[in-house]
């Protein structure tokens, strides 16, 4: 549950803003590496078109926020910080509830308080802590958005393959014939335990295999 | 009465808060290493959400029914505070209760099973006695996972497992297990959802 990235350097240095945006989305993606924000993640995840619609709110939410915060840094003052923060993230959260509702009913109502619920998700109150109240605007800005994205990513694959496996659709377009018979189980809550259980499962098995191989890299060049 | 119990039992076992809502995720996978932390969790959680509940439907009743757009705010405002305020009244009447639920007080607070308490009960015009009663049967009910879920991790703790699996991911597989246990529940009273 520890922040990660701190990988084997890099050759070459590049630009800061660019290295803050792409670093969220897959080298510390908040769901696959830092497993942050898993309610939502788990919760909404049963189609993929849930995953898309959550994912770009938490995005929304999150990028304003870290732009409101990272403007108020030096005013906020250190004792009431995180109460400033929550504040601040319920009100661009409220935001985000009444224009889902009036843009698209039919998702609002399938994610239901999850929308809500945005404000408790724990990655958006941690970046504003670890990053956004520490760094200046265009910083803070792309960290935000690059964190959103990788969140985006991760939910819309955790639905996608969710509802391809419960559903034997992708955002709502069957992808097999009558024959198929869905494994249903994958929509319904258990579902989400075991295949982001399984995802991560198979990160890691990739992961062991890469370091082995570099070792054997590394014994053949010594 | 029989409406209360269906509230209490549907709010504990049928739609479990953690295992069937995925609310409450964090203390679930973070502080069930080992099970006595797990229930003191659990009791904290419950007393917590009594509070809650209490805290919701007078908001809910006195004030939000004139300002409905402030809702979100003002629950995380006031349950915040109220939390605190409640923390700093136990220390100061009995330490013993304080050190028992120690840190874990401030702490359940921005879990997200709290509000989702406090937007459910709204959603659902509970009255003040069934808000109270589905505060404590979801209360109860994430006690019940918190210590399930540690006795299993205490014990696989033991057990052979391989090294690639060891951590989250067989916490999430176990837990999707767990789950699909309580799936057995479903349609018990006639309380879904």
């Amino acid at each position: 549950m520890s922040a990660a990235g701190t990988g084997p350097g890099s050759g070459r240095e590049p630009s800061q803003l660019y290295a803050e945006l792409i670093k969220g989305v897959w080298k510390e993606n908040p769901i696959f590496v830092q497993v942050l924000g898993m309610c939502p993640a788990l919760a909404v995840t049963n189609t993929a078109l849930n995953g898309v619609a959550m994912g770009t709110a938490t995005l929304f939410v999150l990028a304003c926020s870290s732009l409101l915060i990272s403007l108020l840094r030096n005013l906020i003052p250190k004792q009431v910080r995180i109460s400033t923060f929550i504040i601040v993230i319920a009100t661009f959260v409220t935001v985000a509830d009444f224009t889902l509702q009036a843009v698209a009913p039919a998702v609002h109502r399938e994610l239901g308080a999850f929308i809500s619920l945005i404000v408790v998700n724990c990655l958006i109150l941690g970046r504003q802590e670890a990053f956004a109240s520490k760094h200046p605007v265009h910083l803070a800005v792309a960290d935000a958005i690059g964190m959103g994205a990788g969140f985006t990513l991760a939910l819309t694959s955790l639905g996608s393959l969710r509802e391809i496996l419960g559903k034997g659709s992708l955002f709502g377009f069957p992808l097999f014939g009558d024959s198929f018979q869905p494994w249903v189980i994958m929509i319904l809550p258990p579902g989400g335990f075991l295949m982001l259980g399984m995802m991560l499962l198979a990160f890691a098995w990739f992961k062991e295999k890469r370091q082995k191989a570099l070792l054997r890299l590394d014994e053949e060049a010594a | 009465m029989g409406q209360l119990v269906g509230i209490f039992i549907g709010a504990m076992l049928v739609n479990n808060f953690t295992l069937a809502y995925f609310l409450g995720l964090c203390p679930f996978f973070g502080v069930t290493g080992r099970l006595v932390t797990a229930f003191r969790l659990g009791l904290a959680n419950i007393f917590v959400m009594l509070i809650t509940s209490l805290a919701a439907w007078l908001l809910e009743t006195f004030v939000l029914v004139h300002a409905p757009y402030l809702r979100l705010i003002a629950f995380i405002v006031v349950i915040a505070s109220t939390v605190q305020f409640v923390e700093m009244f136990i220390k100061k009447v009995s330490p013993a209760l304080f050190r028992a639920l120690g840190i874990f007080l401030p702490l359940i607070t921005t879990n997200c099973a709290i509000l989702a308490l406090a937007l459910f009960q709204t959603s659902r015009a509970y009255g003040l006695v069934q808000g109270l009663v589905f505060a404590f049967g979801a209360g109860c009910g994430l006690t019940l996972a918190l210590v399930l879920m540690a006795g299993l991790r205490e014990e696989a703790e033991l057990s052979d497992v391989p090294s690639l699996i060891r951590g989250t991911a067989m916490n999430l597989l176990v837990a999707g297990l767990l789950s699909l246990a309580f799936m057995g529940f479903a349609g018990l009273f006639g309380a879904s959802s």
